[in-house]
């Protein structure tokens, strides 16, 4: 062909290091999340140990700072916001139909920032001065006056990760807008699409304000300014009007999809189409929108007075206006249909009423007088791991076992998926059901030990206790994954009967996704097919040469570039004894060096043009991913 | 996807929106208005965070003994130009003509190192005057406001003569069509955040 450039196909690590396909990044994602995951689930594991018995040494009280305010800011950034990429990435190309992502490369370079900047902040660790300001890292207690270089580390990691989230929702905005298989309307698509388009514009409106929040923070640290500086006319109140005007939205851009989530697994084990799918797709916009008008709802105890109160105390009580409309369009799913408990389905239909706990002590939260009492009692925490694990993770779970077969060619085990289930489903309960009772009954959030006799001791050891099933449940899921990986990869193309595009072609797919884009009759487009007595996808396109992106190393090379950038300027300030250190910190040739690779990388892939290559019908192979 | 297959542009007559012609360029230009949206956030929270803490100038320099507007003014004047001068580009973008493209892209470089000469001036002065980054919350919020923005034009220079660059080694194709575009629209809205700036930073300072 006249066309054909040759590029190098990489093998091995280089090929993971350089992969610009959206399902090997899914891939990266699961793997990287899942590990962060797992570090996150260890802290809590140390700190539910701290707290199972009243006055108990086992870790101490600056420990205990550092392991609260990590497993709070890797849980949210590094598990559950990754899982949720490693979701989207696998599966919204195929449910729209698309060969590929609008920007593959982007892709790539985000989940590498991601990467980095997660184990930047993880480093401290080795380091020995970690973040222990809380996640929500709240000035004056994270200054320089009151906390140490642990700190930096947050700022630097989360900055540098947040960048990765940034590009990684514009890169699915503009995929599900421009890239969607003929005949796929915006009224067609699959919800799990729908809520990860919401997410993506959540995404893409809150994190600017987050990366301009650290920016302050890091100024204010290593610079000496004065946003938050009291003495100096700062005000620490604007650090936390910048950070939930984020982090408000944030909570729907971890709840959004584990909802899109919920919707496929109720739909497809139930045989049948999504009830009201119409006014889901609206209660997703909604909450999309409300989630951005709420966020003073985390500092009701400020100070900002009845008005500001009372306003975003009604417009919080909203929220559950359309998250109502979703419980109850699941609930009429159920309703009639041909139900399967498998694994996923198992995790979606105890979903509903976990995450109906979670909301309504949600609307209890929302009530600015009740509040004064709740706030930073164990209550809250009760709440938000209601909706964050009784949500999230339990969407994810539920997604990982539906889409295991889509992404790796094999079935996870269920009767170990169903072990894993029951582990987590009954810990999860134990652990937290009571936390609301020690919140009512003044236990203060975020300390690290308590007295004896003071009725919190029975309530401490059963959460302690769950918390520990939570943990037995996920090494069974490791096992599960371990045993799963060295069966042959046999999943059939269509393992639950499905009812979007993705189950429209083999397990895993191919490179190019589809051999020939599809064409899209209907909502639930498999289905539609099935119904009309079609065995495959009726093709929009003749089966012709396919055009890829080439991999690239720059990604992986741009963002080591900001690790050590970030190194740079976390230590430009340090007393270093050694000599070449505090010369190379101290002048910033460390954090110069930084910006150099990154700006190199950004030249040479401005410079170059990725011309990629082209697959010929007669090399088209059937499945792909091997991992 | 065929679109791709005569997307290299060697040879053949360019169509006449060359931007938009492959699925390539409307992703792009589609993510750079998202883009766009995202750092609206970012300087809007900028502002928030200069209006919050506009008042707290503690022993330092008020905004209104501070701000020459002759400067100021004349800075404007030039910024705003340039966002012209990148329309004239465009225009030349679509009649294929490079000649055009180049020298318009040129004026719009020469006028924008011209707006950060009299920025790092100006900054010069506040810093002899006593308005350094570290006097006052007031002080720490302007630099870093209109210092991000100083960044925003240094970093669209440094693009834009990279794409004069690229246009004499590749000329206009389908390719470097949309990254032309895309410079345009970002050097206008850059231009955008300067007029806000203006506003309310120099304005109010000066007057409110």
């Amino acid at each position: 062909m006249s066309h054909s450039h040759s590029v190098k196909r990489y093998h091995g690590l280089m090929d993971w290091l350089t992969t610009v396909d959206h399902k090997k990044i899914a891939i990266l994602y699961l793997v990287a999340g899942g590990f962060f995951l797992a570090v996150g689930g260890f802290e809590a594991m140390l700190i539910r140990l701290q707290l199972m018995f009243p006055e108990n040494t086992f870790v101490a009280a600056h420990t205990f700072n550092e392991l609260i305010t990590m497993h709070g800011t890797t849980m949210i950034f590094l598990a559950g916001m990754p899982l949720l990429f490693a979701l989207m990435n696998a599966v919204v190309p195929l449910q729209i139909g698309a060969r590929d992502v609008a920007f593959p490369f982007v892709n790539a370079l985000g989940f590498w920032l991601f990467f980095f900047g997660g184990v930047l902040m993880n480093i401290s660790w080795f380091i020995g001065t970690v973040p222990d300001a809380g996640w929500t890292s709240y000035p004056p207690l994270a200054s320089n006056t009151y906390s140490g270089m642990g700190v930096n580390y947050y700022v630097v990691g989360l900055q540098i990760a947040g960048l990765g989230s940034l590009i990684g929702g514009i890169n699915f905005l503009v995929t599900i807008v421009n890239m969607r298989a003929p005949g796929m309307s915006f009224m067609r698509m699959p919800l799990f699409t729908w809520t990860i388009f919401i997410a993506s514009a959540i995404i893409l409106f809150a994190f600017p304000a987050i990366t301009v929040g650290l920016v302050l923070l890091l100024f204010d640290r290593l610079f000496g300014a004065n946003f938050f500086e009291v003495a100096n006319g700062g005000n620490p109140v604007l650090w936390q009007h910048i950070f939930w005007i984020f982090g408000h939205p944030e909570v729907y851009i971890l709840i959004l999809p584990a909802f899109g989530v919920i919707s496929e697994v109720v739909s497809t084990f139930s045989s049948k189409r999504l009830f009201g799918y119409s006014s889901m797709v609206f209660a997703t916009v909604l909450i999309g929108f409300l989630s951005f008008m709420v966020w003073a709802h985390h500092m009701f105890s400020v100070g900002l007075g009845p008005v500001a109160n009372a306003l975003f105390s009604v417009a919080t009580m909203l929220i559950a206006v359309p998250t109502g409309i979703k419980i109850f369009n699941w609930l009429f799913t159920y309703w009639g249909g041909h139900i399967r408990f498998t694994t996923a389905n198992l995790f979606a239909s105890s979903f509903i009423p976990t995450f109906v706990i979670g909301g309504v002590t949600g609307v209890m939260l929302s009530v600015a007088p009740a509040d004064y009492q709740f706030h930073d009692t164990y209550f809250v925490v009760a709440h938000f791991h209601y909706t964050i694990v009784g949500g999230l993770v339990f969407g994810i779970f539920a997604g990982l076992f539906y889409w295991w077969p889509k992404m790796f060619g094999r079935m996870l085990d269920e009767r170990l998926g169903k072990v894993t289930f029951w582990f987590f489903f009954i810990g999860f309960h134990l652990t937290f059901l009571v936390q609301h009772f020690l919140g009512l009954q003044g236990m203060p959030r975020r300390v690290f030990t308590y007295l004896k006799g003071q009725g919190w001791d029975t309530e401490n050891m059963i959460s302690t206790v769950g918390a520990l099933m939570m943990g037995i449940a996920s090494i069974v899921l490791l096992i599960n994954v371990l045993i799963t990986s060295l069966k042959p990869r046999n999943a059939d193309a269509d393992p639950w009967d499905g009812r979007t595009l993705e189950w429209a072609i083999p397990s895993p797919p191919p490179e190019y996704n589809f051999a020939q884009t599809p064409l899209v009759r209907g909502l639930d487009a498999l289905w539609v097919e099935k119904e009309a007595g079609n065995k495959t996808i009726t093709p929009a396109e003749p089966l012709g040469p396919i055009h890829m992106p080439s991999p690239s190393i720059l990604p992986f090379v741009m963002s080591v570039g900001f690790f050590i950038a970030g190194f740079g300027f976390m230590y430009a300030k340090h007393e270093f004894a050694n000599g070449i250190a505090s010369f190379l910190f101290g002048n910033y040739i460390v954090a110069v060096a930084g910006l150099v690779i990154v700006l190199v990388s950004m030249f040479l892939r401005s410079v170059f043009d990725d011309h990629g290559f082209h697959i010929e019908p007669e090399e088209l192979q059937e499945k792909g991913v091997k991992a | 996807m065929s679109s791709h297959a005569d997307s290299h542009g060697h040879g053949g007559a360019l169509p006449e929106y060359p931007e938009k012609a492959t699925l390539e360029g409307r992703n792009k230009l589609l993510g750079f208005w998202f883009f766009l949206g995202g750092e609206s956030v970012l300087f809007g929270s900028l502002f928030a965070t200069f209006i919050a803490l506009r008042g707290q100038v503690l022993d330092g320099p008020s905004p209104h003994e501070l701000f020459n507007l002759a400067t100021v003014a004349l800075a404007t004047f030039i910024l705003l130009t340039s966002s012209l001068t990148s329309v004239f580009a465009v225009q030349g973008l679509h009649r294929h003509n490079v000649k055009t493209i180049q020298m318009w892209l040129a004026v719009t470089v020469v006028l924008g190192l011209a707006f950060l000469g009299l920025e790092i001036y100006e900054f010069n002065e506040y810093v002899r005057e006593g308005h350094k980054f570290t006097t006052s919350a007031f002080s720490s919020s302007f630099y870093t406001l209109v210092g991000f923005h100083g960044g925003h034009v240094l970093f669209g220079v440094l693009w834009i003569g990279l794409l004069m660059a690229q246009l004499v080694k590749k000329g206009l194709t389908v390719v470097t069509a949309p990254k032309i575009y895309v410079a345009a629209l970002y050097w206008h809205f850059v231009d955008l955040v300067w007029v806000f700036i203006f506003t309310v930073v120099y304005l109010m300072g000066k007057v409110g």
